[in-house]
């Protein structure tokens, strides 16, 4: 049961891996990667580290692939023609992929050749969630800590870059204006009839 | 009631989840019909009006009459639209919305320490968190496939909207979860157990956290009321700017999925509110140890009825939301969020994480 649904699943994130290359419009192309993306955190689910599953779901494709959507959606490119002039980058890509090639077969050689059937992927604790907290906060914890510094440098970085303090500009005051009663705002008179004010 | 295939065997177990999830579906859709007329009396109701009142006695069938319409119309799909995506966006939406049920436990189960859910999830609020973070997709693709202007502005600005109110929920959400100690829904529910001074929001077991816990609760609602489009934070479907915003160029069976979609979240989020904060299926006073033995079923029919009780009544307060309360501007909705509950939520997970660590969680 669980060897169908893994090879469903692999199938699935493998197949839509390719689209997203393969599809010629860029937010077809996002589309696929969410489903790539869905579909190994099924695979996670099913070596039972239910908590990494969730997060890549949460994380990749509830903040970063709409983020991915959103800028798509916005830019105008015609990827057809930008794609004409990707022919002359071939050695570099064949390069790229034959690095990724070797890593992939030198993993599946030298490293772990299949999942133990024992596999326990909560080691020293009852849940996944509390197997990671054990040892991220304490053997780990530098680089937790680093891995947040570097997040944070790219924050602020991208702040620097975009923020223009632009002159001119009404900005409204929210403490002045929640501030403001109804005397402020006009008063009240009582004309004679044939007088103006 | 955890695990069903293992405690019924492989056959009965799995027709045992089909059978849950018939009727999860079942009563979930009854539900919104009669929702649905709710809201739209209470709104009548608020205006001096009578609010739909021809189908059935008080209208009680207005929804079904509704229904049978939408079926019966036909579909149209505008001229340029991608037509894969058009039509996908509102079966995503319907789907997810019915998928994030699954976790929901809403009543006590007959062995104690138990409950009625259709999966046991050890991570059931990160699940629930993370399919109420894809209901965005729906609207997305659903403003960009219609090709045209409002609902493509209408889909962007939903998507900044609900982006920036999960992470505020999410600060809340971790705030229940250091209280707890845990994130599977029926544990977060059985701590709240003992009488509605136990409930989350008041905490009496960590009686100083009430300061922060009370505020947390009222950000959560006012959070969940962006996180679903509700008023007065409906920008992305804004009428009086946008038309209908992601929804103009739909009709028929596809605006029935989104609406579907739509109020199934908005039921969604008064269920978490009510596992979160106020006790689950755990009733204003507690049923006492000899009930719970002596009478299992009447204890879980009970729970049921507290569950839903507490879900519908906050049904009731967002639809007096909607009918009391004049739309945000949208500089003042993105303030809102990032610069008042995003701040406040993180300060409330420093306090409450700092209180676990330094004086230990009493549960």
């Amino acid at each position: 049961m669980a060897l169908i649904a893994f090879y469903l699943m692999a199938a699935v994130t493998l197949v839509s891996a390719l689209m997203v290359i393969m599809a010629r419009n860029p937010v077809h192309s996002v589309l696929w990667l969410i489903l790539a993306f869905f579909s190994a955190a099924g695979l996670f689910v099913l070596i039972g580290a239910e908590f990494i599953a969730m997060l890549l779901v949460v994380v990749y494709v509830g903040a970063v692939a709409v983020l991915f959507l959103f800028v798509v959606m916005m830019l105008d490119v015609d990827f057809v023609e930008l794609k004409d002039g990707t022919l002359k980058y071939w050695p570099f890509a064949m390069l790229v992929g034959i690095v990724f090639a070797a890593e992939i077969v030198m993993a599946s050689v030298f490293g772990v050749q299949s999942l133990p059937d024992s596999f326990d992927a909560a080691p020293g604790a009852d849940t996944n969630a509390e197997a990671i907290g054990q040892v991220m906060y304490t053997e780990y914890m530098l680089l937790f800590q680093l891995a947040g510094i570097v997040l944070l440098v790219a924050m602020i970085g991208a702040i620097v870059l975009t923020l223009r303090h632009r002159p001119h500009v009404k900005r409204q005051n929210i403490a002045k204006q929640t501030s403001r009663r109804r005397g402020d705002a006009y008063e009240l008179k009582d004309p004679k009839p044939g007088q103006g004010i | 009631m955890s695990n069903y295939i293992e405690s019924m065997g492989q056959f009965w177990g799995p027709l045992m989840v089909l059978g849950q999830i018939g009727l999860f579906t079942l009563v979930l859709l009854l539900s919104i019909a009669f929702l649905l007329l709710l809201d739209r009396k209470v709104w009548a109701g608020v205006m001096m009006r009578k609010g739909p009142n021809v189908v059935g006695p008080f209208g009680l069938l207005q929804s079904f009459a509704d229904f049978g319409k939408f079926l019966l119309k036909e579909i149209v799909i505008p001229a340029g639209a991608n037509k894969f995506v058009f039509l996908f966006a509102p079966i995503l939406t319907c789907t997810l919305a019915f998928a994030a049920w699954s976790a929901i436990p809403v009543a006590p189960g007959t062995v104690s320490g138990t409950s009625w859910v259709i999966s046991n999830l050890n991570v059931g609020i990160l699940y629930l968190f993370a399919i109420s973070s894809l209901g965005v997709y729906g609207i997305i693709m659903g403003g960009w496939a219609s090709n045209s202007k409002y609902p493509f502005l209408g889909a962007l600005r939903s998507a900044a909207q609900m982006v920036s109110y999960e992470v505020s929920i999410g600060f809340v959400i971790i705030t229940v979860i250091l209280m707890v100690g845990s994130m599977n829904l029926t544990d977060i529910v059985n701590n709240q157990d003992g009488g509605f001074w136990y409930w989350h929001v008041f905490s009496f077991q960590n009686f100083p956290l009430i300061v922060v816990m009370v505020p947390m609760f009222v950000i959560f609602f006012v959070s969940a009321l962006a996180e679903t489009n509700r008023p007065p934070f409906d920008l992305p479907e804004a009428e009086s700017e946008l038309v209908a915003g992601y929804q103009v160029e739909y009709g028929s069976t596809p605006y029935l999925l989104f609406m579907l979609g739509e109020y199934l979240n908005i039921v969604l989020m008064c269920a978490m509110m009510t596992i979160l904060f106020l006790g689950g299926w755990h009733g204003p006073v507690a049923l006492g140890d000899d009930f719970v033995r002596d009478h299992p079923f009447l204890t879980s029919f009970s729970g049921l009825f507290w569950f839903m009780f507490k879900t519908f009544f906050f049904f009731f307060l967002f639809a007096m939301v909607k009918a009391i309360v004049p739309r945000y501007r949208y500089d003042q909705l993105m303030r809102l969020g990032w610069k008042i509950f995003l701040p406040t939520s993180l300060v409330a997970v420093l306090v409450v994480g700092g209180y676990v660590a330094y004086m230990g969680v009493q549960s």
